[in-house]
């Protein structure tokens, strides 16, 4: 009964094709909606991880001074390498420690100048921040010790400065100093907030302190913390360490801060869910509008076949197989509906995707869902017609013209 | 397990139809109406029957009753020894399905479905299978004499050929009684002889009891027995049999 029932309401879809197309639209464009909206949250959501995720992994970030407002100036002093290196001693769970400080300058080469930041660190920063070489070499112990002027580059910079030409063992002008270029870093590509990653100099500490700096200042230390072990943790066992060394007594609040990356991913990510749902809901309401349309067309349908409602009737239909027959026309065109309109989210998402430069993420689940839902609107719209046709009085509906 | 849940139709000996002062009362008060007032009608399996009077006269009600697509407000109707009036909707639609076929004057085919499909339709809600289905619906066609024409849909065919799918949907099921409400009104002479030829082949050869309505003297001169209406009664029963 079932199949001859879809096999009835396939027919009568495909005898009123346009009228058929027409009544779904507003399913097709609800379900498209919904999937397409998903898939660019979770495309965003995605992309945000794995920026993040490109910075290096539970890194923390250690800066001084707390975050202040605008205005606000923080005049604790800054840390210095032996900070870092009492963290690298006593801080087990920190995997690699790198201390760095850095300006903006500009860097020249022959008649080419390009304004870039130029950061002194060490070989640990290569790999808190999963930075992998392209060519070259990282620093050598010399190189660190006797602050030699070499430096490592990063792409933008090597296209800006050299275009196509290989740096490595080339001069960079920066200030009154020429350092020799070492090594070149693989390129990463955009970051989160729209900065260039790609765009740095790196030197090593003891040479940007002495040569650019002037001082023995270190404003940054990032932590990469050991797989296994709770960022928390090693949060509180930083600033323990360095409360102890900055001597900050108990009533006194830190006069540095250090930062979770992954707090931030978090925050981030929410932000989008939360963006991504509101607009979901948005686009659901299409569905229940074009749950709406179903109906109406069901109704005019019903009207229209009065007659063969009554001829079925009067050879025996019971009233739950004409339910039966005019609900699962409703579902069938719901359904179909639902169908397109996956078929059209995935084209407009691969396509909006590219668009974006969002990665695309295939959501299973959520196309699921919209087939689902579609198909339980075609059975909630479409039960009131049904029971309008299936209790026709026969010998009215043979009447009916 | 039983057509007719809980409903078994009696003994064969008893009249296939039998109406006990039947009456069909619409409105009430002044307004009260009575489209069939106190009819008493035994009709015995094996019966041709024709059913004449003017409109108005309460005959078309008596079909409805009779084709158990309306039950009478008085009175009690009892098909094969079953009360009809104390069975529900569906149990109606039932006792329709596996006892009745009908014929109707407009033929009520269904548009836009060959004729194959449109014989198949009572064997559809009586589950039979699907290949047996195909069987017995091109068989009834071709009884009816429209072998070849099973793909055609009703716009593409005349009347005579309509009314004649129509039949072979009625008898498709080998009801027990088939309800013919002025099959041949809307055809010419020579159709509706051969309506009428159709009718009585099944009359005689499948044993199927017809209940025909007709206005016209030479279609109910097929008949057994002929039944007049006036005013919501049996005015007069004549048998042509014994006239001839």
């Amino acid at each position: 009964m079932l199949w001859n029932a879809l096999l009835l309401a396939l027919r009568e879809i495909r005898r009123n094709i346009l009228r058929s197309v027409l009544t779904i639209l507003g399913i097709v464009i609800g379900v498209a909606a919904v999937i397409v909206m998903v898939t660019l949250g979770d495309g965003a959501t995605r992309q945000v991880t794995q920026q993040i995720e490109s910075l290096g992994s539970n890194l923390l970030m250690i800066r001084v001074g707390q975050r202040m407002g605008p205005g606000q100036r923080s005049n604790a002093p800054a840390f210095s390498l032996s900070d870092a290196l009492a963290i690298r001693r006593d801080v087990s769970s920190a995997r690699a420690v790198a201390p760095s400080s850095s300006a903006s300058l500009t860097a020249v080469v022959g008649n080419r100048s390009w304004s870039t930041t130029i950061s002194g660190t060490d070989n640990a920063y290569f790999d808190v921040r999963n930075w992998e070489l392209e060519s070259g070499r990282m620093f050598s112990t010399g190189d660190l010790r006797g602050g030699r002027s070499v430096c490592v580059i990063g792409a933008t910079v090597r296209r800006e400065l050299f275009g196509a030409m290989d740096p490595i063992d080339q001069n960079i002008r920066l200030k009154s100093m020429a350092c020799q270029v070492v090594g070149l870093l693989r390129a990463k590509g955009q970051s989160t907030m729209g900065m260039d990653q790609d765009d740095l100099v790196l030197m090593p500490l003891r040479t940007y302190q002495r040569r650019i700096a002037g001082n023995q200042d270190v404003n940054l230390i990032q932590v990469s913390v050991r797989d296994g072990v709770s960022t928390e943790e090693t949060t509180k066992e930083l600033e323990r360490l360095l409360r102890e060394r900055r001597n900050i007594s108990a009533s006194e609040d830190d006069d540095f801060s250090v930062r979770d990356l992954k707090e931030i991913t978090k925050m981030l990510t929410g932000t989008t869910r939360v963006l991504t749902a509101l607009l979901t809901a948005v686009a659901a309401v299409s569905l229940l509008v074009g749950g709406i349309g179903i109906m109406n067309i069901m109704l005019v349908s019903v009207t229209e076949r009065t007659r063969e409602i009554g001829i079925r009737l009067a050879i025996g239909a019971l009233e739950r197989e004409v339910l039966l027959q005019f609900l699962v026309e409703a579902v069938a065109l719901s359904s179909l509906g639902g169908i397109l309109g996956i078929l059209l989210a995935l084209g407009a998402s691969l396509g909006l995707t590219r668009l974006l430069n969002v990665p695309f993420v295939f959501n299973g689940g959520i196309v699921l869902i919209a087939f689902f839902f579609s198909a339980a609107v075609g059975v909630i719209f479409g039960y009131f017609p049904a029971r309008r046709a299936a209790r026709l009085d026969p010998i009215e509906a043979l009447r009916r013209e | 397990m039983s057509p007719l849940d809980g409903v078994t139709p009696a003994a064969e000996s008893a009249p296939l139809i039998e109406l006990h002062q039947v009456s069909k009362i619409y409105g009430s008060g002044t307004a009260e109406v009575r489209a069939l007032d106190g009819v008493d009608l035994r009709i015995q399996e094996g019966e041709f029957v024709a059913v004449m009077g003017p409109s108005g006269s309460g005959k078309s009600t008596a079909m409805n009753i009779l084709g158990c697509l309306d039950t009478p407000t008085l009175g009690s109707y009892r098909f094969r020894g079953v009360p009809v009036e104390s069975l529900d909707r569906n149990q109606r639609a039932l006792l329709r399905r596996h006892y009745l076929g009908f014929v109707f004057q407009g033929f009520n085919l269904l548009n836009r479905t060959s004729a194959l499909e449109n014989v198949e339709l009572p064997l559809i809600y009586r589950r039979t299978p699907s290949a047996e289905r195909h069987a017995l619906a091109r068989q009834a066609l071709a009884m009816v004499g429209l072998t070849g024409w099973e793909h055609h849909t009703p716009s593409e065919l005349s009347g005579g050929q309509q009314q004649r799918v129509a039949i072979a949907r009625a008898m498709v099921t080998q009801p027990s009684l088939l309800l013919a409400d002025e099959p041949t009104g809307n055809l010419d002479t020579a159709r509706s002889h051969e309506i009428m030829e159709l009718l009585i082949g099944l009359n005689r050869e499948r044993a199927i009891t017809v209940l025909m309505v007709t206005h016209e003297a030479d279609m109910a001169a097929y008949a057994h027995r002929v039944i007049h209406f006036l005013d919501g009664r049996v005015a007069d029963v004549i048998q042509p049999g014994a006239e001839a």
